[in-house]
Formats: C-alpha cells, sequence, structure tokens
C-alpha cells in the first residue's frame, strides 16, 4: 500500500543554512494534513521539493508511489500546489490562464472541468477577466484553480489564506473540505493555526528545518494537558482543592483540570465546603498554545 | 507534446496582445532607418556590381530586426515570468526540457519573421528585387531567428533582474548585429575589421539573408550556413542541457 506522500530523510541546505534538516514522514490518502511552523522553518522548502521546484540535497520524496526525481512525469501529474507567493500572468484572461494551464498538464478540451473549477471558486463572472483586474483575493482563487486543472489526487496549499478577508476564507475552506471528503489529500500550511485546528486531522510541526512534532490532532492536544478551570468563589479555595491551584488571577482560582470528569469532583468539594461558585469557566487547550509552547523548546 | 503545443500558442499570443510593442515598433524603426540612410548614402554607395545601396540595405534590415526581436521575444518573457514569479505555473507541470526549449524557440522564431516580413513589406518599395533564392532566404531567415532565439532563452534564465538582460542585450547583441554588414558591404572595410566581421555569426545570417534576394554575397552561401547552422544547434544542445539541469530555474 502506497502512501498519499512519502518523505524519506530528506536533506537541503542553502549555503550555511540547513532549510532541511533529515525530514522524514508519510501523509496518508484522504488524509486532511497540517504542515505548521514559524517563518523560515522550512516548509515552503519542503513543498517545493515534494513539486520538483527544488532539489533535495538526500533522501527521497514520493507522491502517490512515485518518486519526483526518478518518475518526474507521474509524481507530477499527482500533485497541485498552491503557491504561497500571489503570482499571477498578467497578458491573460482567467479562462486563458486555466485553460493553458491544463495544456501544460497535457490536457486537451477540460472546458467542463475549468468551468466547474470556475462555478466553486466564484470566479464564472471573472472568467474573461485579465487577471490584473482582479482583487489580491481573486487572483489566489485562480491560484487554486490552476493547481486542480489536472484534477491531481494529492493537493498542497502554501499558506492560501494570507491576507485573504473571511468570506473568502470560508468559502476556500468549504470547497477544500468538499475534494478532501471526495477523496483527494489536503496538505496545509497556514499562519491562522484556528484553521489548521478546525479542518485537519493530523498536525506536523517544523522548527529550524526539523520536524519537531507529528501528531494526531486531538494526541496532540490532549498530550499538552493544559486544561484548566477558572472559578470565582464565594470564599477562600477549600484546602482540598489547593493541590490543582495553578494561580489567583483577578480574584479568581485558576485550577488544573487534566480530565473533565475531575469537575465533579471540584465542584462536590466546594459544595462540602459551603463555598459558593459565583462564575465558573473552562478553558480548552487550543492548537496555539501548543504550537508556542513546542517552538519555544517545550516538552509537552 | 501537449504541454509544448500549449506553450507555444500562449507565448505567440503573450507577443501578440502587446503587437503594437512587439511588432509594429520595430518595422516602423527598420523604416525609419531605410528612410535615412538611403537618403543619405544612395547617391555615394554602389554595394554590389548592379546593386544599389537603397536595396542593398533592406535584407540586412530585415535580418538585423528579426534577429533583435528573436532575442527580446524569448528572453523578456522569460525574465518577466521569472521576475513576476509565474514561472513556476511553468514548473510545476511536467513539461520535459525539449518541449519548454522548443516552445520558447519556436515563438521566438515565429516574431522573428512576422517583424522581418513587416519589415520587407514597408521597405520593399525602395526597390528590392524578388528573392533570387527564396529557399536560401527562408533558410537564413529561420536559421538566424533561432540562433538569436535560443540566445534570448539562455540570457532569460541567466538573468536574475533587467538589468542584467538589458547589459547582454546592449553590450552584446546590439554590437554584434549593428557591426554585421547590416549598413555596409565588409568587404568595403580594411583588413583587420573584414577579419574581425568574419568572427560574427550574425555577419553570416545577414550576408546569407541578402544572397537569398540578390544571389550574391560577401562570402558562399555554404559557409554562411555552416556558420549559423554550427552555432544553432551547439548553442540549443548547450541551453537545453541547461534547462534539463534546472540551472537558475529549480533550486
Amino acid at each position: 500500500m502506497t502512501h498519499a506522500i512519502s518523505i524519506e530523510a530528506v536533506s537541503k541546505r542553502f549555503a550555511s543554512l540547513q532549510a532541511l534538516d533529515s525530514i522524514s514522514f508519510t501523509v496518508e490518502h484522504g488524509e486532511f494534513f497540517a504542515l505548521l511552523g514559524p517563518n523560515g522553518a522550512g516548509k515552503t522548502t519542503l513543498i517545493s521539493a515534494m513539486a520538483g521546484l527544488s532539489r533535495a540535497d538526500s533522501g527521497r520524496i514520493r507522491i502517490m508511489g512515485h518518486d519526483t526525481v526518478t518518475q518526474t512525469r507521474d509524481a507530477r501529474m499527482k500533485l497541485g500546489v498552491v503557491p504561497q507567493e500571489l503570482v499571477f500572468d498578467p497578458f491573460f484572461t482567467v479562462r486563458e490562464t486555466l485553460t493553458f494551464q491544463s495544456g501544460y498538464f497535457g490536457i486537451r478540451h477540460n472546458d467542463a472541468w475549468v468551468d466547474e473549477l470556475l462555478y466553486k471558486l466564484g470566479l464564472t463572472d471573472k472568467a474573461n477577466v485579465n487577471m490584473r483586474a482582479l482583487s489580491g483575493g481573486m487572483k489566489r482563487r485562480v491560484m487554486v484553480a490552476q493547481a486542480l486543472v489536472h484534477r491531481p489526487p494529492v493537493i498542497v496549499l502554501d499558506e492560501p489564506t494570507a491576507g485573504v478577508d473571511v468570506e473568502l476564507r470560508q468559502s476556500l475552506w468549504a470547497f477544500v473540505k468538499e475534494l478532501n471528503a471526495a477523496g483527494h489529500t489536503i496538505v496545509l500550511t497556514t499562519h491562522y493555526l484556528e484553521e489548521a485546528e478546525a479542518l485537519c486531522s493530523r498536525i506536523a510541526m517544523m522548527k529550524k528545518g526539523r520536524l519537531i512534532a507529528l501528531e494526531n490532532k486531538d494526541t496532540l492536544l490532549s498530550r499538552s494537558a493544559a486544561r484548566e478551570v477558572s472559578l470565582q468563589l464565594s470564599g477562600p479555595l477549600p484546602a482540598s482543592l489547593q493541590p490543582l491551584s495553578l494561580r489567583q488571577q483577578d480574584g479568581r482560582h485558576i485550577l488544573a483540570l487534566p480530565d473533565i470528569a475531575k469537575l465533579e469532583q471540584v465542584l462536590s468539594e466546594l459544595r462540602l465546603a459551603a463555598v459558593e461558585v459565583r462564575e465558573l469557566s473552562v478553558h480548552e487547550t487550543d492548537l496555539e498554545q501548543v504550537f508556542v509552547k513546542l517552538m519555544h523548546g517545550g516538552q509537552l | 507534446m501537449y504541454g509544448f503545443i500549449t506553450l507555444f500558442k500562449k507565448e505567440i499570443l503573450r507577443f501578440w496582445k502587446v503587437g503594437f510593442q512587439t511588432v509594429m515598433a520595430p518595422v516602423l524603426t527598420a523604416l525609419l532607418y531605410q528612410l535615412i540612410f538611403s537618403h543619405v548614402l544612395s547617391q555615394h554607395v554602389e554595394a554590389y556590381p548592379g546593386v544599389s545601396y537603397t536595396a542593398f540595405l533592406i535584407p540586412g534590415l530585415a535580418m538585423m530586426s528579426m534577429a533583435q526581436n528573436a532575442f527580446a521575444n524569448s528572453s523578456s518573457s522569460l525574465i518577466q515570468s521569472k521576475i513576476t514569479g509565474n514561472i513556476v505555473f511553468l514548473l510545476l507541470p511536467p513539461i520535459s526540457a525539449p518541449a519548454f526549449f522548443g516552445a520558447y524557440l519556436l515563438a521566438s522564431v515565429v516574431r522573428g519573421l512576422v517583424v522581418g516580413a513587416g519589415v520587407l513589406l514597408v521597405t520593399a518599395w525602395f526597390g528590392l528585387p524578388l528573392p533570387a533564392q527564396p529557399l536560401w532566404l527562408l533558410a537564413f531567415a529561420v536559421l538566424g531567428c533561432g540562433v538569436l532565439g535560443t540566445l534570448g532563452i539562455m540570457a532569460g534564465i541567466w538573468a536574475d533582474k533587467f538589468d542584467q538582460l538589458a547589459a547582454f542585450q546592449n553590450f552584446l547583441i546590439m554590437p554584434l548585429t549593428f557591426l554585421s554588414g547590416v549598413f555596409y558591404s565588409i568587404n568595403s572595410l580594411p583588413p583587420l575589421w573584414r577579419s574581425v566581421s568574419h568572427l560574427n555569426p550574425v555577419f553570416y545570417m545577414i550576408d546569407g539573408f541578402r544572397y537569398g534576394f540578390f544571389g550574391q554575397a560577401d562570402v558562399s552561401p555554404w559557409l554562411s550556413l555552416a556558420v549559423v547552422g554550427g552555432c544553432f544547434v551547439a548553442l540549443s544542445l548547450w541551453v537545453m542541457r541547461l534547462i534539463a539541469s534546472g540551472y537558475k530555474l529549480r533550486h
């Protein structure tokens, strides 16, 4: 059984910078996978190596089982990439751009699929408009369509929502989710961690060219064990709850809540001590906290 | 194969959409050269026996315009794609190095031929005869554009900024084309400069192209064909290798 993407010990160096340091992981068919990391972590370099835009110094990458160096043609046919930079050819209209892109992949008569892409991405009324006349968000949609003209089973989106308005982000995600539901494997890099948290099932984190975490999203979040309960009480915190106390903040007691079932115990202790709860809120760990912790060298 | 056809079509459409700049402007420039030089020099020079300077000048101007525009087509398209970043859309699909090279080359040849035809059309009334050797004419037109189109691909891939490309164009291509016998027969030059001119491949393009019109030239058309053809083959192989290696395109 082949993987959708298989990356084996891939390294790449630019002069004194080790951009990728022996990266290995696989992405399975139909996964919605997030690749996260700060600027300069090596995400785009890794995507470039997958797409054949740059060449790894060592290691190998396979897309749907096809080696990106020795089976270039097959590997490229299986991969659709939405590059990070907003780029376009100012000479052509949206439809010309997509028809040419289809032709580069050897596909003739792609009008029906191009029309569908235009429709799905809200570009139908812009089909005959020159690329120069489009807003940044619209250009970004065309780039998504360009990555999909050859119906690739694996789609990589490198920061697709950077600088894009909320409405487009939502419609873009709805479309990408639809593609994922239809069986496409999606790899996403983003700075908006809530997007990765909401969409992706597995998350890889990179820092300085190395892979520092690779987990199922729920495992990653639960391992950080940072769930907290914030309580405003009518009296002092009972002694039995002191071991859970993390800190006091604005007159509230913040207690660690390693397990949500523990909440019932906290409340019953308070009842026994005749302390009234005036306000209660539970804070779940989010990906952002995990991310910040990992990037600062912390262990989960 | 379809990738090649598509890229070729795209390149044709690209220059055609800005036809005023890419076709009309060089045709007008050549017409101005023709008007001025023929006015100034027609009384004084007879380049070949029985060929007036005015008629002599036309094929040279046409070939020079073809060469410069074939170079400009591939080089400017590539550097624009590189600088704006949209070259990525050509690097992501599985377009082979020969297809990539062939499409840019052929589009350059087409642009060169269209400009050449335009120049001949607007200057013919200065007394251009019908071609004495049409096949030679066509061979030198196509090969000449091919050599410069290939050089354009090389320059477009090599240059990282417009300034470098302009340097290539102004310090190499322009002197080679201007000092190639466009405006004079090299037989009128002192021996030293005549010998130097023989080292310039553009001279052979122009001389061969002129042979196509007048049936006479400064050197044998076979020699010109060998030089121009040899340059074309050597440059093509080299540039195709550059593309296949990913030089300056894939990092």
